[in-house]
């Protein structure tokens, strides 16, 4: 537990100091909100209707955008064959890496997510499914993301492979996540999503370190 | 101590070693040698299961490597010609991830190794401020951290100065009188005070 605490520690002290790995799926889900209504119609009935999926759409391909940096620095600096061959299970410093990864993503995207409802003028009785859906749905993103992020952290140019890897796996929590939001503002009960939701987070959570570990193995050893 | 028994590997359809074979005791110093691209980084890989693209067996304390891989983590120390040094933590904080991830570096304090290291007064610095050969003295801090017995060094001497190289040689025959053994490879004329180096060559074993 000591060393799952400070392997958290860790990606999160790396990660205040390179800033702009915080800021920049950020300034892309802020971004979209802004531009959107821009390019498509200011009207906010328009508006309130497309923006739980704008909103997730948003928030999902910001979460792709950091993915691919998850194991790349460590990979290149030769943490990663330190992590491989220290007598530490390599299934915990994946979760620590995950969880800091959602913190600096998922969970700061939640927090912002209220601005962009007010931007694109989603009603407030949504607000409340807007947030627990991110909540819920962006750790999954995480631990999706890292399974591509560790089997393309080899190539040298694996950017556009760990999208065509990865979406697929993504759309069944923007279509639950999306759901729950249009729901939530409507005023229909949303409970049904969120259990959905939170069953692929603990689907993903009991599969998804394992399948990292083993990709990560691969990329190190291929 | 460690044992390979017939190795094989080739890449990209030459070979690079065949039929390799040889053991390490405690107490000894192996150099591999062999041009560049002669497979060294790659024995040293398969050596530390870094890699798995051989023919032939392991065995570390007479046991197969596979059954013994936890055991064997824990006792062998790997630095390789990355260092696994992060550039924007500093000396300490990286070294305090090193123990973490290796709870067998704890021989004396991280201050005391920095120190040994020359590292003195760089201790709270990022490390993209040091230069190369204080970067290298960074991962190699771990060397007088380790208490395991075997050593697996590639190319540990890189952007050393004479004085980091000569003080990184005393540690090495430390090591081996207390019974440590240690392989390396390095491009550097090897002097081991006290002790005879064993040399590989991997273009004498290459067809062979």
């Amino acid at each position: 537990m000591n060393f799952f605490i400070a392997a958290v520690r860790r990606e999160l002290i790396l990660a205040l100091r390179r800033r702009s790995d915080i800021v920049n799926p950020l300034a892309f889900f802020l971004m979209v909100a802004v531009m959107f209504p821009l390019a498509v119609s200011p009207e906010p009935k328009f508006l309130a209707q497309v923006a739980p999926g704008v909103i997730w759409v948003a928030a999902l391909l910001a979460c792709l955008l950091s993915a691919d940096g998850i194991f790349r620095s460590d990979f290149d600096d030769g943490s990663l064959e330190q992590i491989l061959v220290s007598p530490q299970p390599l299934v915990l410093v994946v979760l620590a890496k995950v969880l800091s990864h959602w913190i600096i993503s998922g969970f700061c995207l939640a927090l912002m997510s209220p601005l962009l409802a007010m931007m694109l003028f989603l009603p407030s009785e949504g607000l409340g499914a807007l947030i627990l859906s991110l909540l819920l749905g962006t750790p999954t993103l995480s631990l999706l993301g890292a399974i591509g992020a560790g089997l393309t952290v080899g190539l040298r140019k694996g950017g556009i492979l760990i999208s065509l890897l990865i979406l697929p796996l993504y759309i069944p929590v923007l279509i639950f996540g999306a759901g729950t939001v249009q729901a939530g503002a409507m005023g229909l009960p949303i409970a049904g999503y969120l259990a959905l939701l939170g069953a692929l987070l603990v689907l993903s959570m009991m599969l998804a370190p394992f399948a990292i570990a083993a990709a990560l193995k691969i990329s190190v050893r291929g | 101590m460690l044992e390979v028994k017939n190795l094989f590997c080739e890449r990209d359809e030459r070979v690079l070693f065949s039929h390799l074979s040889f053991s390490i005791n405690s107490g000894e110093v192996v150099q591999i040698e062999g041009q560049n691209g002669s497979g060294k980084t790659t024995l040293l890989r398969i050596l530390c299961g870094l890699s798995e693209a051989y023919e032939g067996e392991l065995f570390w304390q007479k046991k197969g490597m596979a059954e013994v891989l936890d055991d064997y983590f824990r006792q062998m120390l790997y630095v390789g010609h990355l260092a696994g040094v992060k550039s924007s933590l500093t000396a300490e904080e990286n070294l305090a991830w090193m123990q973490q991830l290796d709870p067998a570096l704890n021989k004396v304090n991280i201050a005391e190794a920095l120190k040994s290291v020359g590292l003195y007064g760089f201790e709270d610095v990022p490390c993209y401020t040091l230069s190369a050969g204080q970067q290298r003295r960074v991962g190699l801090a771990r060397l007088y951290l380790s208490t395991a017995p075997l050593w697996i060094l590639d190319e540990p001497f890189t952007a050393l100065d004479k004085q980091g190289v000569a003080e990184k040689e005393a540690l090495l025959a430390q090591h081996v009188l207390k019974g440590g053994s240690v392989i390396l490879t390095t491009h550097h004329d090897l002097n081991v005070p006290g002790h005879k180096v064993r040399h590989i060559n991997l273009d004498e074993v290459a067809h062979s």
